[in-house]
């Protein structure tokens, strides 16, 4: 399924909430992308922005890769794991962007949350390929926890050909990142993933 | 974060930009570090935090950035190798020993980091650029545009230090600082190192800054200045190809313009400045003397736009030199900003079309955690007292949430320790009510002379200390009240020998008691403080 032809460049941006792990799963990107031989670049923001509000972080790989910031419409790849998260995403997005969304809505205090129906009407309004997928549903069922619920994505993002990564970097880096208290679930995470795809 | 430690000479690492800086510091054999805590400069903080013991540094969060300085000015006069680091606001704080250091020059090479935050992501008061305090104080000022920079010019920085005698700024961003990618690791500088010991050798001629001494010491600075301006000449490369229209850019905006000449597919010559101070301004003339328009290219305040159009008085009176024109003084630069800057500047045709979908969804503000134990402070408030009635003073720290709503606790905010103080003028100017908030970190970094005040010239605030017992915003650093494994300062005890009659330290658990406490310090003549004491929710976990 994976061809080995080094892609010249992929762009992508992580979206949610403040605490979903978004630069756990940066950090996994960008060593799985060294490990195939890709310049890398990447952009996250800590601080205050982590305390529940909007998080949006950049990964870049490539041949050569100069900006941190991807640069308006030019993402490949937009994940969301918070639904309405996503739909930020959209001031990177064009007619060939996939996304890949958690079925998964955090209430915006004194807001309306909008439905995922609503939001995946809108995202195929504009990408090229939207998959709404309930990881937070499934990592709860089959694992106990969400917390992982970027981890599956990603996974998932990597076995079904979203990103130019194979799964096996995926996991190489997953095993390099968390920390041994953790791993035991994160690779749990990948498997069911794999699982998920019947693989 | 060990691998940060590894002695693999051509490794290649992925590094947050800070962790560069940290590498770079360890690189040159870095032995006394100090700072205090601030985004986006915290992670330098943190990183040696864990890792001095074992590299053999010298590390400390201090009180503050000018204490951090101050303690960094003394480990350079007694001839070690010092590195302080610091956001732009704790530039401000530090501003006091800067300007005399850089006068008495170092002994042991000094480098400080401090980084600015344009577009203000984590940054309340305002969108500084500290670029500015290389005019103010001569020092010199170094530019990274990614985290490879980051670690090699740290490298050059000790570098220009140890020559020159002079501590040198490595000024970072957001974008520069919170950047990741595989940085090329060169040796460590001592592999089994060790703490070790200055001395200090009294030298009144270099450490005591006095007129008529201190005129002395401008005129050599300045002298020294020019020295390495010459030395930042002979760095700085350029091809012009014999073209008529070039840009000139540095840090983050540098990786932008490239971006953009690759959408553009355009080919431009491009100045890169690495020293923002002192600029190489035989170079930039040499650039711009032949050109018919010049583009330049950075962010916020046009400092470098201002020095080309006086270096092009001399070199090229006729020279086009555009660029806020083409570019926003406020918030920071973006790669699709840059492009279209180029391109209305090459006059070609560019039309971005991808991205603009008009899609609205409500703002997500940043929240207090659940569980933080300052939503029992804000419901005690709010059933204490009249919130209509009460003026509320903000403060640096997660409280400045206080602003947003559902809390809508907060009607000013300024800078760290400032919410007793600006509190002590409203209550003279009006004797209005006032309740003012400040952190545990914030009171013992710059509240407690505020709260001196109210009691030296007599006023009444209530000012609440939110004793969380971590610096919680910046990622829970420790701090003197409470330090990482023994017990700290007793707030209480400083609030008291600070002349202060009304003190209470309460658990903002027992609501009915902090509600009492509230209305019975409301009323009192004089200034009252109650220490609400309870740890942050993410260090109880």
């Amino acid at each position: 399924m994976h061809s080995d032809k080094k892609i010249k460049q992929f762009n992508t941006v992580i979206l949610g909430t403040g605490g979903q792990g978004l630069i756990t799963v940066l950090q996994i990107i960008t060593e799985a992308a060294l490990s195939e031989g890709y310049d890398i670049k990447s952009s996250e923001l800590h601080g205050l922005s982590q305390r529940g509000g909007s998080v949006e972080v950049h990964v870049r790989f490539g041949k050569k890769i100069y900006s941190p910031l991807i640069p308006q419409g030019k993402a490949d790849l937009i994940f969301g794991f918070e639904a309405q998260e996503a739909l930020r995403g959209v001031y990177f997005a064009n007619k060939n962007t996939s996304f890949l969304v958690n079925k998964f809505i955090v209430p915006i205090p004194s807001e309306k949350s909008l439905s995922e129906e609503q939001i995946a009407k809108t995202l195929n309004n504009i990408g090229k390929k939207v998959v709404l997928v309930s990881a937070a549903d499934i990592c709860r069922e089959k694992l106990g926890t969400d917390v992982v619920s970027g981890i599956y994505l990603l996974s998932l993002a990597a076995f079904e050909n979203l990103i130019p990564i194979k799964p096996a970097s995926v996991l190489k880096a997953i095993k390099k990142i968390i920390p041994e208290k953790y791993l035991e679930l994160n690779v749990k995470t990948f498997d069911l993933a794999r699982k998920a795809m019947n693989l | 974060m060990r691998e940060l430690l590894s002695n693999k000479p051509g490794k290649r690492l992925i590094l947050l930009g800070n962790e560069a800086i940290v590498r770079g510091a360890l690189e040159s054999g870095v032995q006394f570090v100090s700072t205090y805590p601030g985004t986006p400069s915290s992670e330098i903080g943190n990183t040696f935090f864990k890792i001095a013991e074992k590299a053999g540094v010298y590390f400390e969060f201090s009180t503050n950035e000018k204490v951090a300085l101050e303690a960094g000015i003394g480990a350079s006069f007694s001839g070690l190798k010092t590195l302080v680091a610091m956001k732009n606001f704790g530039m401000n704080v530090a501003l006091d020993a800067l300007l005399p250091f850089v006068y008495t020059g170092t002994k042991g090479a000094t480098v400080i980091i401090v980084a600015d935050d344009p577009s203000c992501h984590s940054s309340a008061q305002s969108e500084e650029n500290s670029r500015g305090v290389a005019l103010l104080a001569h020092i010199p000022i170094l530019e990274p545009s990614d985290p490879q920079e980051c670690k090699d010019f740290v490298k050059l920085g000790f570098q220009i230090s140890g020559k020159y005698n002079i501590p040198v700024i490595v000024r970072t961003t957001t974008r520069v600082a919170h950047q990741k990618m595989p940085v090329v690791l060169s040796a460590l500088k001592n592999a089994k190192p060790k703490i070790q010991k200055g001395k200090f050798v009294k030298n009144p001629k270099q450490f005591i800054t006095l007129p008529p001494r201190v005129l002395e010491m401008k005129k050599e600075l300045l002298d020294k200045i020019e020295k390495i301006r010459t030395f930042s000449e002979s760095l700085l490369k350029f091809n012009l190809n014999n073209q008529k229209t070039a840009i000139i850019t540095s840090g983050i905006s540098y990786l932008y313009v490239m971006e953009a000449l690759s959408e553009l597919d355009i080919n431009l010559p491009v100045l890169k400045l690495d020293f923002f101070y002192p600029l190489p301004e035989k170079k930039i003339k040499d650039f711009i003397k032949k050109l018919k328009k010049v583009l330049v290219i950075e962010e916020l305040e046009p400092f470098l736009e201002k020095e080309t159009e006086r270096l092009a008085k001399e070199a090229n009176c006729k020279l086009e030199i555009l660029g806020k024109k083409l570019l926003p003084e406020v918030g920071e630069l973006k790669p699709e900003i840059v492009t279209q800057a180029v391109a209305k500047f090459v006059n070609k045709k560019y039309s971005l079309t991808d991205g603009k979908y008009k899609i609205s969804v409500p703002k997500r503000y940043p929240q207090l955690c659940p569980g933080c134990p300052y939503w029992l402070v804000i419901s005690a408030i709010k059933k204490a007292v009249d919130t209509s009635k009460v003026i509320f003073g903000g403060e640096i720290g997660c409280y400045m949430l206080f602003g947003n709503p559902p809390v809508k606790l907060q009607d000013y905010l300024s800078c760290m320790g400032s919410s007793a103080g600006i509190a002590h003028g409203i209550k003279k100017a009006t004797g209005q009510k006032i309740i003012t908030f400040i952190g545990d970190s914030s009171f013992f970094h710059a509240g407690i002379p505020a709260l001196i005040n109210t009691v030296f010239n007599k006023s009444n605030p209530l000012i609440i200390v939110l004793e969380n017992e971590t610096t919680a915003m910046t990622g829970h650093q420790p701090h003197p009240g409470a330090p990482f494994n023994s017990d700290g300062i007793k707030i209480e005890e400083v609030v008291r020998a600070c002349g202060v009659k009304n003190v209470k330290v309460l658990d903002p658990i027992n609501q009915e008691e902090f509600i009492k406490t509230i209305k019975e310090f409301m009323a009192k003549p004089d200034v009252s403080v109650i220490i609400s004491k309870r740890p942050c929710i993410q260090i109880k976990k």
